[in-house]
């Protein structure tokens, strides 16, 4: 008798829906999760694997030395890579070109690079409207590298540790 | 004021262009300021609904997207309006309209505030009960010329949800009437004078329920809106409707939510009164609130409750809608009508004398 009474109270007493009000009515109040984008950006890691670049030593030296090794480890098979002995003797690429719509930012060319040349940086703010530029050409990267060269060695020191 | 404009006119006019203009004025002056408010009501669900899920809703387009209503306007103003190459084009058009011309005439009896009325009509709560269900003529007609199978399952749902939930809704009037002793929405309101405890809220704490939760059936707010049903049968009787014949629907849906809000503040929460009468201090700290502030304040309370309800709902079931509808809502009404009734006899509380 006392469960049907009880039951009966709860169920005329709408108990349940205002229990279920209750909850959204607190959220309501509560401090609203939304990152309104373009004016603010949430935290990247020094990991993020945006655009590439080619970094250069600090003589102005590139580090390229056409070893193909990311050509060969690039799951997407994004990079093409042509080569040629320069003046000087040492082997240089001639062309280094990455297909960004091929390419699958696993990062996978960084990893395989034994003199950090080919990087990934955190610049995600890009995008192509035709064919033809997103053939990222090795004058490109080159540029890219020296115009971000200070957030890119920033953030291979910050995880030196780790690698 | 209508009566001294009209009477300036007919000095220079013939008297029936006299009456004429002075309608066609009052009744811009009512149905403007209802499709302003259904605009930024819209608004006010998405930011409800979003706040209620930690987002931010609406706000790119002007400050705190104040101005979304607008670009939404003008988007379904410059959008093609498709015809179903089987659909019946003139049943396809005459439905949303249908659907918008009861939720506007509806206004007519609803007093703004005491004399703020434009028909003062004698069988107001009749007249409101006769017009809005008429509005299932839209849905069932829109159902019908569309010749899509979720739209005419959407029709036929909507079409015997509002019929049940009518029946409810009636009975919940009755009661109201029973307390009254009239059908003028002035009077129910001036019947409700002094003070909070006066109002037929309590009274009639259930019929304020039932005549709510029929509200929502009969506007197929959320936990009712089987008619429209986007999980299982797309938009339900509109899936077929694009653009500005999208939009009456909306509009008609909305109008009807704020004459829901408008008749249950009117009839059980003291219309335009204030909470304050005859509560010494605060009397007179709200006297310069004016009555149309009070009744729009109960209004938007309403109005949120709305919105906070399909913030948190999920849709009923079709049987289970049924079920509440015939074997809970209208065997307590009845009930209530005969408590009512006893209350009556034995002249009870402050509302029966």
């Amino acid at each position: 008798m006392g469960k049907f009474l009880k039951h009966q109270i709860k169920t005329w007493g709408l108990t349940e829906l205002f229990k279920g009000l209750s909850v959204t009515g607190k959220y309501f109040f509560k401090k609203k999760i939304t990152v309104r984008y373009p004016e603010e950006k949430t935290p990247i890691s020094p990991r993020f694997r945006g655009h590439h670049a080619l970094r250069r030593y600090e003589n102005g030296e590139e580090r390229c030395i056409a070893c193909k090794l990311c050509e060969a480890v690039c799951p997407a098979n994004a990079i093409t890579i042509e080569s040629k002995e320069r003046d000087d003797g040492s082997r240089r690429t001639t062309q280094y070109d990455i297909d960004m719509f091929k390419c699958i930012y696993c990062g996978f060319c960084e990893e395989a690079c034994p003199v950090d040349a080919i990087v990934e940086t955190r610049v995600f703010e890009y995008e192509f409207h035709e064919r033809g530029p997103h053939i990222q050409t090795k004058d490109k990267l080159l540029a890219f590298g020296d115009k971000h060269e200070a957030q890119i060695a920033a953030d291979r020191a910050v995880d030196a540790k780790y690698r | 004021m209508f009566d001294a404009l009209q009477a300036f006119l007919s000095t220079f006019l013939f008297d029936w262009l006299a009456i004429l203009i002075t309608l066609v004025i009052q009744t811009v002056v009512v149905v403007l300021p209802i499709m302003l408010v259904v605009a930024w009501l819209t608004y006010a669900e998405r930011k409800v609904i979003g706040f209620m899920q930690v987002r931010m809703g609406p706000n790119r387009v002007g400050p705190l997207g104040l101005l979304q209503p607008i670009a939404d306007a003008l988007k379904l103003m410059t959008k093609e309006v498709i015809f179903p190459d089987q659909a019946n084009k003139y049943l396809f058009i005459i439905a949303p309209i249908l659907a918008l011309a009861p939720a506007v005439a509806a206004w007519a009896v609803i007093p703004f505030a005491d004399g703020m009325v434009v028909a003062d009509v004698n069988a107001g709560l009749l007249y409101i009960l006769a017009v809005t269900s008429i509005i299932v003529y839209g849905t069932i007609v829109a159902g019908w010329a569309s010749n899509s199978k979720y739209a005419f399952l959407g029709a036929l749902r909507g079409s015997a949800q509002k019929i049940s939930y009518e029946i409810a809704m009636g009975f919940a009037l009755v009661t109201v009437l029973m307390i009254s002793g009239s059908m003028n929405l002035t009077d129910i309101v001036n019947g409700q004078q002094g003070g909070m405890l006066n109002w037929y809220l309590l009274p009639l704490l259930p019929m304020f329920f039932v005549y709510f939760i029929s509200g929502l059936a009969e506007t197929n707010r959320t936990p009712f809106d089987v008619i429209e049903g986007e999980a299982e049968i797309v938009a339900g009787f509109h899936v077929d409707y694009s653009g500005m014949t999208f939009g009456v629907f909306m509009l008609a849906e909305y109008a009807m939510m704020i004459l829901i809000s408008f008749m249950t503040a009117i009839m059980f929460l003291g219309g335009w009164l204030s909470p304050f009468e005859g509560i010494p201090v605060l009397e007179t700290m709200f006297a310069w609130v004016p009555q149309l502030g009070w009744l729009a304040f109960k209004v938007s309370l309403l109005l949120f409750i709305f919105l906070w309800l399909r913030a948190t709902f999920p849709r009923y079931r079709y049987d289970q809608l049924m079920r509440l509808g015939w074997k809970v809502l209208i065997p307590l009404t009845i009930l209530w009508v005969f408590v009512v009734g006893a209350m009556k006899y034995f002249s009870f509380g402050p509302w029966f004398n």
